[in-house]
């Protein structure tokens, strides 16, 4: 085992690697901001709907669940236009599945959260004479935020990282930015060094920055 | 016709309400008139049907039959006599009409005292935000708690949560103000100055409909007690009767034996 590491190539081509890290936390941001709207709206709906409706949803969030992300992003990218008359760049289509599979956890982890506001809360916010949307609005919602903002973290960490199955369409994020490299330069495991470290290290600034915000979330007034 | 009670001048008319859940059935026929500025006390085992019944005041919960209105107006059905259940809309404005204060307090975690008594003032009663403001500070410095305006209530203690509790609920002005055994989680050494808020607001005239244990306070605040067992009215009258140890009522004695070998 001779090899010693060399990282002047990597260096070199580093900005492939920084581009790549600002189009990861991107696409996480983008597909996560319209996944809370997918998950809020379908859980709200669930927990005031009849059987069909709660039904349908639920298909969505299981097939979501027990689909790869992979394959969901093949499906999006290479089958739909197929199927359908509709034309968007890889980068879109991403965005479009992986706010649908983000849609689809934080519908369970709004729904449990609705369902975990206390009886009392609603009780109380009915007592002083509150419409049902103005308890949704004033009372459920923030109670279940509360609730729910640790699991909400802690989705948009892994979405953070998820964005890595980007590379297999060739949109050039941090991971495609990696195997770029590699190709021109066989640095493996170098490159692979660097990129760890860097979702690491973002990860980890990443979580403790939501840390940060829900702590003010439950002492703000 | 004007009103089917039998007494007018009942601001709240309870007639003949029955409710079950299940095969149990928790309220039998009750029918209880509470006139403007009564402070009636309804005690009794658990079990009983007190909450049930303060519950059906503001419809929080339904009932089966029976009746139950406020200055002539039915709760939560519909004019006509067709027992169709008012639309959530009339039910929240039914209900801005009653106070409740709960036993679990159940404030808003993620508002200030100000903030809680703020929300219905604004949201119900359309106040602008200062003029709610205000009004808060108000009740806040009633009940003692003038300081902690700007408290969440995980800041405060139980005793305190609970006096925000009937501020938030007297803020609105509610016709009556529903009391759900309000010190029963509290710790004892808490448990007066909560009761010394609602003795105050007795004397200013509030009409209050309370469900409690503490029976030294029922017999000195209380116009009249009215004692359920089973899920009916078992004896009413005021305190000195209802509270008389030579009682014939056979199920009221027993209580009072129990309550007095356990809490004296």
């Amino acid at each position: 085992m001779g090899y010693t590491l060399n990282f002047n190539l990597i260096w070199r081509h580093f900005d492939k690697l920084s581009g790549g890290l600002l189009l990861s936390l991107e696409l996480a941001v983008i597909s996560i901001a319209i996944g809370i709207v997918i998950g809020l709206v379908l859980a709200v709906w669930y927990v005031s709907a009849g059987r069909v409706v709660r039904g349908i949803i639920a298909a969505y969030v299981e097939f979501i669940r027990n689909v790869p992300l992979i394959l969901l992003v093949y499906l999006v990218f290479y089958g739909l236009p197929t199927v359908v008359d509709i034309a968007y760049s890889a980068q879109t289509s991403f965005v479009a599945t992986l706010a649908l599979y983000s849609g689809a956890y934080l519908v369970e982890v709004f729904r449990s959260g609705l369902e975990a506001v206390p009886r009392g809360q609603i009780d109380a916010g009915k007592a002083i004479g509150l419409t049902p949307w103005q308890r949704l609005i004033h009372v459920r919602l923030p109670t279940m935020m509360r609730i729910t903002l640790p699991a909400l973290s802690n989705t948009f960490i892994s979405l953070f990282k998820d964005t890595s199955v980007a590379s297999v369409i060739s949109v050039p994020e941090l991971t495609y930015g990696a195997q770029w490299i590699n190709f021109n330069t066989f640095r493996i495991v170098e490159v692979y060094l660097v990129v760890t470290a860097m979702y690491l290290v973002t990860g980890y600034v990443l979580l403790f920055a939501l840390r940060l915000i829900e702590r003010w979330y439950r002492t703000a007034r | 016709m004007a009103t089917s009670s039998s007494d007018s001048a009942a601001l709240l008319d309870i007639a003949e309400v029955s409710k079950s859940f299940g095969s149990v059935e928790v309220l039998r026929s009750v029918s209880l008139q509470v006139a403007k500025g009564e402070v009636v006390t309804v005690i009794g085992p658990s079990g009983s049907g007190k909450t049930t019944l303060l519950r059906c005041v503001n419809f929080l919960e339904s009932y089966d039959s029976g009746s139950i209105r406020i200055d002539g107006k039915e709760v939560g059905f519909r004019d006509g006599g067709q027992r169709q259940r008012r639309s959530e809309r009339d039910l929240a404005s039914m209900r801005a009409e009653t106070g409740m204060v709960f036993q679990s307090f159940n404030l808003f975690p993620h508002l200030t005292a100000a903030g809680n008594i703020m929300l219905g003032l604004t949201k119900v009663r359309g106040k602008s935000k200062s003029e709610a403001r205000a009004i808060a500070e108000h009740w806040l410095g009633r009940v003692g708690l003038a300081h902690k305006a700007d408290s969440l209530p995980a800041e405060l203690s139980g005793g305190q949560q609970q006096r925000v509790g009937i501020a938030r609920a007297v803020a609105m002005e509610p016709k009556i103000l529903l009391l759900d055994e309000i010190t029963s989680a509290l710790d004892p050494e808490l448990v007066g100055e909560v009761l010394a808020v609602v003795k105050s607001l007795a004397e200013d005239g509030m009409t209050m409909v309370m469900v409690t244990h503490e029976m030294a306070f029922a017999r000195d605040a209380s116009s009249r007690i009215v004692f359920m067992a089973d899920g009916g009215v078992s004896a009413v009258g005021p305190p000195r009767d209802v509270l008389a140890a030579e009682t014939t009522n056979e199920r009221l004695r027993s209580f009072l034996a129990r309550f007095r070998a356990s809490h004296f």
